[in-house]
């Protein structure tokens, strides 16, 4: 490895970094920047990953795989509150006009994904390939607004989770910035929901906006859900334990709230599966 | 090319451990600024495991520069307020230095709010914010672990321009502050190397949703994903597409509410 060769390549990509520093401090910085340099010069390892930041910007097949799953989750929602909206269990007003924004996220999230994969034509999933009562586990969806809030709450905090479990297969690539601007998306839609549901299921009141502690990390006491909430209550990040870190007063529930679990991909076509008779995702 | 060759003496003298010469002192007084961290010797010994694969990445020899650091800073258990806090966009550390910075200034706001909430804010309202606060606490204080010895200090806060007696000034801040933690998150992700960090960060930002989410609820019911009034942070409402902004831009509107100088190189 010619060392003379690879600090050549990085002052080309660092080629700014002395019009940025502040000419009183320049002496110092350049003895700094220069010592960092050698740090990330001397070791192969981190060159490779910083060359791999450069040049290795897609790996088409799994990222369109990703993108594709993804498109699946978002016709499942789209068509859920789509369909929801031409009945008449949704209260005109405010949940109204909720549901609508949600609504229209997902059909903006249905078209971008399409045309990022350069899908023309007719959605592949349309309302009747659609089975929202997850035969019958939530039998009156499509009457009970308590029912179609649950199952609301229960399809945004999957897809919270769900765009977050995929995130290392896009890790610096560009459309990782789209698919976080997405991901938080839905979790604001999650926050409300959940507001809604608070307001006017039976029994949840004390539903937060955050998802909180539970021994199965499942808090909206609906059990059918379970596995959309299976390791939420993990309160371990990193290896870092978070309740009572550095000596703080964080609880166990505040650690668990602090820091939304993944699912991973299989495990969120499982749940998308169960609303989903025939055309299964695989 | 003289960058270069002073480059190359110096790799010899780390190579060798040879620490003393005037050169390396300046890199090692630099990087002492950029580190001050009271807890960071116990940081360091209880490193997670998290830190120690990041290790991985950031090899070995920067992980002995970090630990000569750390023994010459004793001295110095502050923060300088004219060299300030420097956020090297370099690597992982730098993005992870960006977010601990944020959430210093979040869980600051926080902290004063949840001991003197605003009069008109409800029993309800008081029991969320504290939550926030502590949600605010536990980011921080992981960043503060997982960076270690790598960590820059506490940074002095600005909050002149809020009036924490007034819900309005309360909430407007609180609003401003998670929608910019999201755009932050979401426009720094694509920076970060380490799987580990990027999976962290998006176990993160989606809470920080939850929050301007609940927040921009109190303020207008039903703005919890007002993409049309995030535009200015990078949202876009045709695509369901939620904030993000690039670091300098964050920093520059952060910027209001730190004291604390903060340089940032290699962005």
């Amino acid at each position: 490895m010619n060392i003379l060769n690879i600090l050549d390549e990085i002052e080309k990509v660092d080629g700014e970094i002395y019009e940025r520093l502040s000419p009183r401090r320049k002496a110092m910085k350049d003895f700094f920047n220069v010592g960092k340099k050698i740090s990330m010069a001397a070791l192969p390892l981190a060159l490779g990953s910083m060359f791999q930041k450069a040049y290795g910007q897609t790996n088409p097949a799994s990222v369109t795989e990703v993108l594709n799953f993804a498109l699946a989750l978002e016709y499942l929602e789209y068509n859920y509150y789509d369909n929801a909206l031409k009945l008449a269990i949704i209260p005109s007003g405010a949940p109204r006009t909720a549901i609508t924004t949600i609504r229209d996220h997902e059909r903006a999230h249905v078209d971008l994904l399409k045309g990022a994969l350069k899908i023309t034509g007719p959605d592949a999933y349309v309302y009747t390939d659609f089975d929202f009562t997850a035969t019958g586990t939530f039998a009156d969806v499509h009457t009970n607004y308590q029912t179609f809030l649950k199952v609301a709450l229960a399809f945004e905090d999957t897809g919270v989770r769900a765009y977050k479990g995929q995130a290392p297969i896009l890790k610096g690539n560009a459309v990782l910035t789209t698919a976080l601007q997405i991901h938080s998306v839905e979790a604001r839609h999650a926050s409300h929901i959940r507001q809604m549901v608070a307001a006017n299921v039976t029994g949840a009141s004390g539903l937060k906006p955050w998802i909180a502690y539970t021994a199965n990390g499942n808090d909206t006491g609906v059990t059918a859900a379970n596995g959309v909430y299976a390791g939420e209550q993990n309160t371990t990040q990193a290896g870092v334990q978070i309740t009572g870190i550095n000596g703080t007063a964080v609880t166990q529930s505040h650690a668990a709230e602090s820091f939304d679990e993944f699912l991973t991909g299989s495990d969120v076509k499982k749940i998308a599966n169960l609303f989903i008779p025939i055309k299964k995702l695989t | 090319m003289e960058t270069v060759k002073t480059a190359l003496r110096i790799v010899t003298y780390v190579s060798s451990n040879e620490i003393k010469t005037p050169k390396i002192k300046g890199l090692m007084k630099n990087k002492e600024l950029e580190t001050q961290n009271e807890i960071q010797e116990t940081g360091f010994l209880n490193g997670s495991l998290g830190r120690r694969s990041f290790l991985q990445y950031a090899g070995a020899s920067a992980a002995g520069i970090a630990l000569v650091a750390a023994g010459c800073k004793k001295d110095r258990g502050y923060n300088d307020i004219n060299m300030g806090a420097t956020l090297d966009f370099k690597d992982d550390f730098g993005v992870l230095n960006y977010a601990y910075a944020l959430e210093q200034l979040e869980a600051a706001f926080y902290v004063k709010v949840a001991s003197a909430p605003p009069s008109t804010f409800t029993t309800a309202q008081k029991a969320y914010f504290q939550d926030i606060q502590f949600h605010e606490i536990a980011h921080r204080e992981f960043f503060k672990n997982a960076l270690g010895t790598s960590a820059i200090g506490s940074l002095e806060v600005d909050f002149s321009s809020i009036d924490f007696t007034s819900s309005t000034s309360v909430l407007a801040t609180a609003q401003a502050f998670e929608d910019l933690g999201v755009a932050a998150y979401n426009g720094a992700g694509v920076r970060i190397t380490t799987t580990d960090y990027l999976v962290l960060a998006g176990k993160i930002v989606s809470v920080e949703a939850r929050h301007a989410a609940y927040i921009r609820d109190l303020i207008a019911n039903g703005s919890f994903s007002d993409l049309n009034s995030l535009t200015a942070l990078g949202a876009n409402n045709a695509g369901g597409l939620d904030a993000a902004l690039t670091p300098d831009k964050v920093l520059a509107i952060a910027g209001k509410y730190i004291k604390t100088k903060i340089n940032v190189i290699n962005l």
